[in-house]
């Protein structure tokens, strides 16, 4: 049996690759990673009129075979059949932007000179023509020797076309690579390519109006700043607002789930894993998959947009002034999501320092596993009254967190950078694509890959990290007649007694030194835990069982105590999945050490100068 | 003949010369890869930064790219139409 077919698509950042990948495999993707570096490896299946297979691997956007990033150096291993874990592809699929020909077609060119069977996607023929640009794929075709596709990803036109120019190509013959001339030389594949976009363009006029119009608002200095502040403060306004009713719909599915489960089962060991364990401290961690999705809805619809990239020149001036570049502002946009994603997107960054220094401060990024935290806190503490049109206090007080781990991370910047990751720093140098609408479909592709990858962790890290807590909170049981309480006798109690000595200066209290500890896995953990520690302490109390963990909060925390709570979470590097992506990311130990030891010192200093500053303060 | 940072916003010229020397061997190829080459057309559309200091977003041919002063300031123009030959 033959391997079935292997397809790459390649092209230049923003041909529309992403889309083209999308619209032929639909939501048959894969995601994982090429063995021995980090960069993603996304492959997909489609299928011929006659239903045989081809996979297709869309690779990391480049503009050349000569690599200046970790991504791009994968796009040229993959095609030269040098990367470990794939194969030579039988062919490949280029995707050229249609109205940015002459540039995208010398990439093409150095392609099509490999000798492997090439189609190319004349991609986004639409936007052309929005742009006052007809071109003619028939003389293209004839000018470079390979198949022409005229293609609208997005409205799925021209891959019909595309699918059986490529079962053309693929006729099961071995391929192998004509030598490549990397000095043939880039001048005279850029005059070719110049010379044959000509020939192709049958009228032309000068007109990018919409995309031009718009950049006169978002990237001047002062109504480009106020249009980005906006839009983050929607952002997060909305993450809070939006959320409520699917909340509220999944606190119902928790209770009813919870109410079966002490129903049907007898009371003792069993119910109280099922409910205290399983239900109260995986379903509190659940209850914000609505308000992770917004916050991932709004950075896949910015980043589809194109306005990303005018985010990162607007910020290009204040990031250089902390020795960063704007190309590190949207992998920091990203953590706001999730800084695994984030730290991963800081391969796009070719300053090995630059991206560094990103690496160790894209955690300061508020992450959504922080928002369970924040939001119990916030939704316990801080009353959810007005304070201005549209302003809640609720958000507010969210907005300001965000602010200080934004502030934090450009002073940590600024440190790391007249230290550790001393030296010139890299300019900023960016393609700005034109805008255009999100399509529906890739973004809801985006959320389900995220929702999935929310509910996995749900299932595996947090399920395991609250089943072992509540075995630890649970055991050993205080002998009859003693006055401790069962989770100050339990193994975790004593855990966290010591613990405690070293955090109740800074206004801790045992349970959360107990809840701390599982959230090194995850800090959303913290909520569950501290779900379990109330669960199992209320024991039979009915009435105590019923009340929310906000309502329990209320009762047994100080505010001082909860607002430094909140301080510790702005900084403290509680995430086992970001300290394993940046060994991988850095190649040791030597830098994820260095992380987790800087945040935490900061997290205490945080935590503590809000403790005390608070109870000065009378609060 | 100005450099591309003190060239008029929104007036198309064409590159005279750039100083690839004054540039890194990587900004200098990115630069190429954008399409900066002696003889392109280009247009300085938007300055970033509240005091001017920030980057320069201009037109390349038909690309968008943005680079900074330091950049821009390698780039000579030349006012009039584009100059690559046929």
């Amino acid at each position: 049996m033959t391997a079935i077919p292997l397809v790459a698509l390649v092209g230049n950042p923003n041909a529309g690759k992403s889309a083209l990948f999308n619209a032929l495999t639909g939501a048959r993707q894969k995601l994982g990673n090429y063995p021995g570096v980090t960069v993603e490896r996304k492959s997909g299946r489609l299928s011929f009129a006659d239903g045989r297979p081809v996979e297709l691997v869309d690779l990391p956007g480049t503009y050349s075979l000569d690599p200046t990033s970790p991504d791009e150096q994968v796009t040229r291993d993959v095609i030269l059949g040098r990367q470990a874990g794939e194969r030579l592809p039988d062919a490949l699929v280029i995707v050229v932007d249609a109205s940015n020909l002459d540039n995208h077609l010398r990439f093409a060119l150095e392609l099509i000179a490999l000798g492997l069977p090439t189609v190319v996607a004349l991609n986004m023929v639409d936007l052309a023509t929005r742009d006052g640009l007809e071109l003619d794929a028939e003389s293209l075709s004839r000018e470079l020797g390979v198949p022409v596709i005229a293609t609208v990803a997005v409205r799925k036109r021209g891959l019909d076309l595309l699918r059986q120019a490529l079962d053309g190509l693929l006729d099961g013959n071995v391929r192998r690579l004509r030598p490549s001339q990397p000095d043939v030389a880039f001048d005279m594949r850029r005059a070719e390519a110049t010379r044959i976009a000509r020939a192709a363009i049958v009228t032309e006029t000068p007109s990018r109006r919409l995309t031009a119009a718009v950049d006169r608002v978002v990237l001047h200095p002062v109504a480009g700043l106020a249009v980005l502040l906006a839009l983050l403060f929607v952002m997060f306004q909305a993450v809070y607002a939006w959320s409520e009713a699917p909340i509220a719909l999944i606190e119902g599915w928790a209770a009813a789930a919870s109410d079966a489960a002490s129903a049907g089962l007898p009371d003792g060991i069993v119910r109280s894993f099922v409910v205290d364990g399983v239900i109260n401290g995986v379903g509190s961690v659940v209850v914000f998959l609505p308000q992770i999705l917004i916050l991932f809805l709004f950075i896949l619809m910015l980043e589809a947009t194109g306005y990303m990239t005018r985010a990162a020149f607007m910020m290009d001036g204040l990031m250089a002034r902390v020795g960063l570049s704007g190309r590190a502002f949207i992998p920091l946009l990203s953590s706001f999501a999730c800084a695994v994603p984030g730290i991963m997107a800081t391969r796009t960054i070719s300053d090995p320092k630059d991206r560094l220094t990103t690496i160790l401060i894209a955690p300061l990024m508020t992450c959504s596993a922080r928002l369970p935290v924040y939001a119990v806190i916030i939704g316990a503490f801080i009353p959810a009254r007005s304070v201005g049109p549209g302003i809640g206090l609720q958000g507010l007080v969210l907005f300001l967190l965000y602010v200080l781990g934004i502030v934090g991370a450009l002073a940590a910047a600024l440190l790391l950078r007249l230290t550790v990751t001393k030296g010139q720093s890299s300019g900023f140098l960016m393609e700005m694509p034109k805008y255009q609408w999100p399509r529906l479909r890739d973004v809801l592709i985006g959320l389900w890959q995220r929702a999935v990858i929310f509910l996995k962790r749900a299932g595996t890290i947090i399920f395991a990290s609250t089943v072992i807590l509540w075995l630890c909170l649970s055991f050993p049981k205080p002998p009859a007649g003693s006055t401790m309480s069962p989770v100050d006798y339990s193994i975790a109690g004593r855990i966290a007694g010591g613990l405690n000595v070293v955090m109740e200066p800074i206004g801790f209290n045992r349970d959360i030194s107990l809840a701390l500890i599982p959230a090194m896995a995850a800090r959303e953990v913290a909520v569950s835990a501290l779900a379990t520690v109330y669960s199992i302490e209320a024991g039979d109390d009915e009435a105590a069982l019923e009340r929310s963990l906000g309502d329990r909060l209320q009762g047994r925390w100080s505010l001082p105590t909860a607002l430094a709570f909140l301080a510790w979470f702005v900084f403290a590097p509680q995430c086992i999945s970001t300290i394993a992506v940046t060994r991988r990311e850095t190649n040791g130990w030597r830098w994820p050490l260095f992380m987790v030891i800087y945040l935490f010192a900061l997290a205490y200093a945080a935590a503590g100068i809000t403790f005390w500053t608070a109870t000065a303060a009378g609060l | 003949m100005l450099r591309l940072h003190l060239y008029p916003l929104r007036q198309p010229g064409y590159i005279d010369r750039v100083d690839w020397s004054s540039l890194s061997p990587l900004e200098g190829q990115r630069l190429r890869e954008f399409g900066i080459c002696e003889g392109a057309s280009i247009e300085a559309l938007h300055r970033g930064g509240l005091l001017g200091r920030g980057p320069l977003a201009c037109r390349v041919g038909r690309m968008t790219i943005a680079m900074r002063r330091s950049h821009a300031a390698a780039i000579h123009v030349r006012s009039g139409p584009d100059q690559v030959p046929q």
